[in-house]
């Protein structure tokens, strides 16, 4: 049955999140995340989960990964500074694999920026904020529904691959409020099994080619997690032929899983010559200034990477094949470029940029401009 | 009793551990093994959570679902492991300068939360695992790999730190007074809130080394010749407690626990 209700966007990355099976919540007040901490406060214990605010982004982070190590679905949310608070523990949560969400509702930076303005300034730290090599899942809402939606796959991505699952959102997604239409028939979750605490095997043992552990965290109780380099107990080891091998399908469960987890958007594609590549609040913009440019004749189109990491690669490059033109629009300096650039392998197709990182969002009218700026 | 320990609560194959001849760290670990025994704690009903440092090793040894965190954290790991599953037991074990240097902040908190987990602090004066450096309990004057000078710092009594953060169990222990030093994590453990040992730790290959304490013998017996109780502490000036060692119990009192608080809120909210 689906419901029609007037939300903001925050409101509905918690919504989603305890319809995923959130049931602890750890964080710090941050604009403009905090509503989700807020909203968390109020419903978790409506639901029998628990909510706490911690002393600083440091400990949301541990806090959560504690939780989802003994079995409860967890998450935290939170914007700039203290997006680069948690990195040290995003980087334990890859190492020692623990499903969780970690949402950056992105404000504008370096440092404390402009608090309460948009940007997607934090492309490349969500990919790589931690040290070291380590996979990562980044998922980007362009709406409040789909804020809900994507939530509940955040979740559902964790638990599927047992890892850290970051939930990019933007101050212009995270304080828009809109009616959204909520049907929960086709949602599936993946439910983390309920700990036998009896069962005792090697937590992190994979056998032939399985990528993710499944003995981890189904009910395996007595057993090391580390963010040391472990073998299957999860014991520290200096072996470097373990080591490596642990490293190596880390890197593999998320690569080699890229059908299942990469999901992009592409609107009004079909005969374009002309592609407008984004993601999140700057797509609302993007679709629009598409809309008037094909009023006005031009064969242009929007391709919208959902899952911006791992990136849509083959989608785009296929795409970049049969286009003369790649327009990057992103509330940055130039950050998913990179990413485009580095796909696009026409010498044919000219890649062009539109940016901004000034606190105020691009409007339909400049994406506009660009596409007719034929040169 | 120690190898019948061994055998039931140590994970036998990772055995020696990794800690110096003469570390302390393993006579704490026992005495942490022993309190749960002398508990009766049940092993699948109990978490052992670790942040980074030679101490924090300790956690890997045990047969329980432990957590080797990151340096400084593990305090707050085992907030958000108790605050989500209530029934658990939760202990961490950790160093001087996982707890009250990188760590301090989330120390402080927990004991101001009174959220019922148990701290073994292993305050060796130094930071061991990473060659000797000086800590937040170095006293002035020592010396360290990066105090070549003598430490000019005023250090930290870790114990009185937590008493003053709210803490509601606080007790201090050696390495060479083991029954006590049991008992008092036996009692922290069963204290209904948080609950800190901290425990004088002895550490030849580093801190005693850089400061001529001599071999761990050496050490240990420092230990027991210079032990005093904590009610003989509380009526000496802090002139003549220096280089003593405290052994007892600093405080324990009521106060309404965080977890217990907290399912109040959701008997009364709760959608059934
Ligand atoms: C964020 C971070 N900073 C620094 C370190 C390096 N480091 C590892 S252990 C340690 C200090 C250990 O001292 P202590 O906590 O007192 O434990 P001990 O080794 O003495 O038992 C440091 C600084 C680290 N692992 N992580
Ligand atoms: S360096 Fe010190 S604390 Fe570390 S294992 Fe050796 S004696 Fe123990």
């Amino acid at each position: 049955m689906s419901k029609k209700v007037l939300m903001q966007g925050n409101a509905a990355c918690v919504a989603g999140a305890i319809k995923a099976g959130m049931r602890f919540f750890a964080g710090y007040p941050i604009t403009p995340s905090t509503e989700i901490a807020e909203m968390a406060s109020l419903k978790l214990p409506t639901v029998g989960g628990h909510f706490i605010q911690m002393e600083d982004e440091l400990a949301s982070m541990a806090a959560i990964i504690g939780a989802s190590c003994v079995g409860v679905k967890s998450m935290t949310a939170t914007s700039g500074p203290g997006f680069s608070l948690k990195q040290e523990n995003i980087g334990y949560a890859c190492m020692a694999e623990i499903p969780c969400v970690i949402v950056n509702v992105q404000r504008s930076g370096p440092s404390t920026g402009l608090p309460t303005s948009p940007s997607q300034g934090d492309v490349m730290q969500s990919r790589w904020g931690t040290h070291g090599d380590h996979p990562m899942i980044v998922l980007s809402p362009s709406s409040v529904t789909e804020t809900y939606y994507l939530t509940i796959r955040a979740f559902n991505l964790a638990e599927k691959y047992k890892t850290p699952v970051i939930l990019l959102m933007d101050e212009i997604i995270g304080h828009l409020r809109e009616g959204i239409e909520i049907n929960d028939e086709d949602v599936q979750i993946i439910e983390r099994n309920k700990l036998d605490l009896n069962e005792n095997k090697k937590g992190y043992e994979v056998s032939g080619d399985e990528l993710v552990p499944s003995k981890h965290l189904q009910g395996n109780m007595k057993y090391n997690i580390t963010g040391l380099s472990h073998g299957f107990d999860g014991f520290p080891t200096n072996n470097n032929k373990v080591a490596g091998e642990l490293h190596e399908r880390l890197m593999k469960k998320i690569d080699e899983n890229k059908d299942d987890i990469v999901t992009y958007q592409e609107y009004k594609t079909d005969d374009a010559d002309t592609i407008v590549v984004c993601f999140g609040g700057s797509a609302r913009i993007v679709a629009t200034a598409v809309d008037m440019a094909r009023e006005e004749g031009y064969k242009v189109g929007m391709f919208r990477a959902i899952t911006i990491w791992p990136s849509p690669e083959e989608a785009l490059r296929k795409l970049s094949e049969r286009v003369k033109r790649i327009i990057v629009v992103e509330h940055n300096y130039g950050q998913y470029l990179l990413e485009v650039q580095r796909i696009v392998n026409n010498p044919n197709c000219k890649i062009d940029f539109l940016g901004k990182v000034d606190g105020t969002v691009i409007i339909p009218d400049e994406v506009l401009k660009v596409i007719k700026e034929v040169k | 009793m120690a190898s019948k320990l061994i055998e039931k609560y140590f994970r036998y194959e990772h055995l020696p551990q990794i800690w110096c001849q003469g570390c302390g760290n393993g006579i704490i670990l026992r005495d942490v093994v022993k309190a749960i025994d002398d508990l009766g704690l049940d092993v699948d009903k109990t978490v052992i959570v670790s942040g980074i440092g030679c101490s924090s090793r300790a956690a890997g040894y045990l047969n329980f679902l432990t957590l080797h965190t990151t340096h400084g954290r593990a305090v707050a790991f085992a907030t958000g492991i108790k605050m989500a599953r209530p029934e658990l037991n939760v202990i961490v074990l950790a160093g001087d300068g996982d707890l009250s240097a990188i760590g301090g902040n989330h120390l402080i908190h927990a004991a101001r939360r009174n959220i019922n987990i148990t701290v073994i602090a292993f305050n060796n004066n130094i930071y061991g695992m990473t060659g000797g450096q000086y800590s937040p309990t170095t006293p002035t004057g020592d010396y360290g790999t990066t105090a070549p000078y003598g430490n000019i710092d005023r250090p930290f009594d870790i114990a009185l730190l937590a008493k003053g953060a709210g803490a509601t169990y606080v007790a201090k222990g050696d390495c060479f007074h083991v029954v006590q030093t049991t008992k008092l994590i036996r009692d922290g453990i069963k204290h209904n809130g948080f609950s800190i040992i901290e425990v004088a730790d002895v550490c030849p290959t580093y801190y005693g080394r850089k400061n001529k304490k001599g071999n761990a013998v050496d050490m240990m017996t420092y230990q027991k010749e210079n032990m005093i109780s904590a009610e003989a502490a509380l009526a000496m000036s802090e002139e003549e407690r220096k280089g003593k060692i405290i052994v007892g119990k600093i405080c324990e009192n009521d106060y309404p626990e965080l977890t217990e608080e907290y399912q109040k809120i959701i008997d009364r909210v709760m959608v059934k």
